[in-house]
């Protein structure tokens, strides 16, 4: 692969062993390897870093994908024995959280990485460095996370990790819970660092002219993305503490036979929740939007209109977290008020879906590897967004949640959605 | 003669048939007609209400996967490059078209908000004279306790996997947990709601017919959440006073000394079932479920077993074998000790 990389900034930046540099510590020299093992180790360039996460997330890719083909198999036939009752609790809480958290957040993120300063004209993103450290700490995450096979168990209690049943040790066999906790923290912060990056890069650093109407759409959906992370992942990291207080230090936070609320882990849950649902598939939206216009030789149909509804979508998708709890009993006021919203978020993703259709039309069409993936999003994309409009109606949702009919929408939409515009992308 | 490449595609085809064949295959088990677990085939008022507002709709979200994927696939065809050199027209939006379907999906779905904020509201209308079943999840198994006629607030009797109610007649269940949040579910009689520890939820059931209705625990609550089952039985009035006459009953007084039942009733009360269980008259356990007529039920541990004497002598021999995880622990009884136990058993008639 060819990597264009940038020359180091002075022609004799003094190398780490190098002595003489007086006026800075040596933490704050920029790293001079560029090449080989330690030029991976120790780049602070975008692209390489994108590359890193891109590389990384599929790794995880992979062990996630083992994680449903047993999920799979345990499933082909009933009393399925193929893993324990522990183990496969173990093993979809792991699929789950490792395709959110470790693949297509990251994979997304490297692409942002790579691409946006390069679509935006600028030298790197805002802070070098950090975007290192939102790696590195990504990488630690997940190995951490996946380091509990060995120390007695992973992590057993969903990828929702209800309170009390994670809350309060006894009820989950195992330490997994823990590690569930402090994994997420540890990704909570590098995804924040990370997003922080590039809101600031999109915001600080295009090139001279390029007002925001005028960013390419994967720069914009990625931005929307990433202000989503960052107003999401702190809810998360707030709830995470919450449940280590009470797993580890005898607080009461979800415990209700000491006055605590269990429905509170599902309201922090969800507020970051359904804002991450749009931090996964805004990204895989602007992918397709700059595949599309490329094999239609087309430019893309109503960018303003696609930006603004990429916003819309960001702004609403904070405020529909309820209909993931319609089944909790949250009385008829709350319910009513979320179905409504949930229903017209469906506004914004109908026009975005139209749109790309206005992008083919009249085209020239050339079915490209990258092109038949986008235009298989848009089918398997509808069929997602569709199925999740009848999630809004919500008496009929009392029938749906918590079945595979969630499990089916949401995979139309995170792997018909999401994957299907990030290996659309790779290819393009 | 054929030429490689021609066997290539031949191989090609055979494999695209085959697949497409096991896919319609896999395709055609969603048709079975036995599901006895199915939310669009309500048996009573609550899913039939739901069921409603959810045909309508999964009607127009057909109409329009076939506008968008017909759409897609007209494009396709249509606007495929046939050449190079194409140029096709540079348009970058059309102002009309875009507001058009703005507009048009934003009607199409307040017409939908409107029936179904009026059903949010009309599920959490409760029949005043209507009978409170308090149902509370246990790791992993429901209990259900009905309130006596002449004071609601005191419990008539408990009983555990199946809930009985009479036919074509609202009963309000208020759901309940001692531990995790479990979530009470019997798809062809209603939509399911949460059991919180801590909170009491209300629902309405109501069954059309006689029958038996299959439910199960839906939020994941633990290691054995998938051996968590109930089931509902609705009689017609003549059964179901039947049946509550002989629930409130007091179960038979212990047997004489010698048979192996009243063996099983001594070793009932000393290895530590009476501790866990309550049977009316012995003993007021209430970590497990209640046993004063345990024989009247035709499922026990959570409706994953049959309550047959093999059963029930595989599940004393060691329970958390037969359900991973299980609060019953494992007592380490002798066979003449779970034959004995079977036998008492036996007689909670």
């Amino acid at each position: 692969m060819a990597i264009v990389l940038e020359p180091p900034p002075t022609p004799a930046a003094p190398g780490p062993e190098t002595p003489g540099t007086k006026t800075t510590s040596p933490f704050l020299r920029r790293p001079t390897s560029n090449e080989g093992f330690w030029g991976w180790v120790t780049t602070v360039d975008h692209k390489r870093l994108g590359i890193l996460y891109t590389v990384t997330g599929f790794v995880f890719f992979l062990l996630g994908g083992i994680e449903a083909l047993l999920i799979r198999l345990q499933l082909a036939r009933p009393n399925g024995h193929v893993l324990s009752a522990n183990q496969y609790n173990q093993v979809f809480t792991m699929h789950g959280t490792t395709m959110i958290f470790l693949v297509i957040m990251p994979v997304s993120v490297g692409f942002a990485n790579y691409i946006v300063p390069l679509q935006i004209g600028a030298r790197d993103v805002a802070f070098p460095r950090m975007n290192a450290f939102s790696y590195w700490l990504f990488l630690f995450g997940g190995i951490f996370l996946y380091s509990s096979f060995l120390f007695g168990g992973a992590p057993n209690g969903g990828w929702f990790g209800y309170a009390p049943n994670t809350s309060i040790p006894g009820y989950l066999p195992g330490r997994g819970s823990d590690f569930w906790v402090f994994g997420l923290l540890l990704l909570g912060i590098a995804s924040t660092a990370g997003a922080v990056n590039i809101v600031i890069t999109c915001l600080n650093m295009r090139a001279p002219g390029m007002t925001l109407l005028k960013m390419p759409i994967f720069s914009w959906m990625s931005l929307i993305a990433q202000f989503l992370t960052v107003f999401a992942m702190p809810i998360i990291t707030v709830a995470l503490f919450l449940l280590m207080f009470d797993r580890n230090f005898g607080a009461n936070f979800f415990n209700p036979a000491a006055g605590g609320d269990p429905v509170l882990w599902q309201n922090l849950f969800w507020l970051f929740g359904h804002p991450e649902v749009y931090i996964l598939i805004l990204p895989a939206m602007g992918m397709v939007s700059e595949v599309l216009p490329v094999f239609a030789r087309k430019p893309l149909f109503g960018y303003p209109v696609m930006v603004f509804s990429g916003i819309a979508i960001g702004f609403m998708g904070c405020g529909v977290w309820i209909h993931h709890m319609f089944a909790v009993g949250l009385g008829p006021v709350a319910v009513s008020a979320f179905s409504v919203s949930t229903m017209f978020i469906a506004v914004p993703t109908g026009v975005k879906i139209f749109n790309w259709i206005g992008t083919l039309w009249g085209g020239s069409l050339r079915f490209t590897t990258p092109m038949l993936f986008a235009v298989g999003f848009i089918v398997m994309f509808t069929i997602g967004g569709l199925s999740g409009v009848t999630h809004s109606l919500s008496p009929h949702d009392r029938q749906q949640t918590d079945t595979y009919y969630v499990v089916a929408h949401f995979h139309y939409v995170l792997f018909g959605g999401s994957m299907f515009g990030i290996f659309g992308a790779i290819y393009y | 003669m054929t030429t490689p490449h021609q066997r290539k595609r031949r191989g090609t085809r055979l494999a695209r048939c085959l697949a497409l064949t096991g896919f319609g295959a896999i395709a055609l088990t969603g048709c079975v007609s036995n599901a006895s677990q199915s939310a669009l085939k309500p048996h009573g008022s609550i899913a039939r209400l739901q069921n409603s507002l959810f045909v309508p709709v999964f009607w127009i979200a057909v109409v329009v996967f076939c506008l968008v994927a017909g759409l897609v696939s007209f494009c396709i065809i249509r606007f495929r490059a046939r050449s190079d050199d194409e140029a096709p027209r540079q348009i970058h939006g059309n102002t009309r078209a875009e507001i058009a379907w703005t507009i048009a999906p934003a009607v199409l779905l307040a017409s939908i908000a409107v029936p179904t904020v009026k059903f949010v509201f009309d599920l959490n209308k409760f029949p005043s004279n209507a009978m409170t079943i308090t149902v509370t999840g246990h790791r992993w198994w429901w209990q259900m306790d009905y309130p006596s006629p002449t004071d609601p607030t005191k419990v008539d009797f408990s009983t555990a996997s199946e809930l009985h109610i009479p036919v074509k007649q609202p009963v309000v269940i208020s759901l309940t947990s001692v531990d995790v949040i479990h979530n009470f579910w019997v798809p062809e009689l209603a939509g399911k709601l949460y059991a919180i520890p801590g909170r009491h939820n209300k629902m309405v059931l109501e069954a059309d017919s006689a029958g038996t209705y299959y439910g199960q625990c839906a939020e994941f609550c633990g290691t054995s959440h998938a051996n968590m089952r109930l089931r509902v039985i609705a009689q017609n009035s003549a059964d179901y006073q039947a049946w509550v006459s002989a629930q409130e009953s007091s179960p038979v007084q212990p047997p004489s000394t010698t048979s192996l039942a009243a063996t099983g009733f001594q070793v009932f009360n000393t290895v530590g079932c009476a501790g866990c269980h309550a049977v009316t008259g012995v003993s007021a356990g209430i970590v497990g479920p209640n046993l004063s007529h345990f024989k009247s039920r035709s499922v026990f541990a959570g409706a994953i077993f049959a309550n047959t004497d093999p059963n029930l002598r595989l599940w004393l021999a060691n329970p958390p074998a037969q359900k991973p995880g299980s609060v019953m622990p494992n007592l380490g009884l002798s066979s003449d000790q779970i034959n004995a136990l079977v036998a008492y058993l036996d007689t909670l008639q």
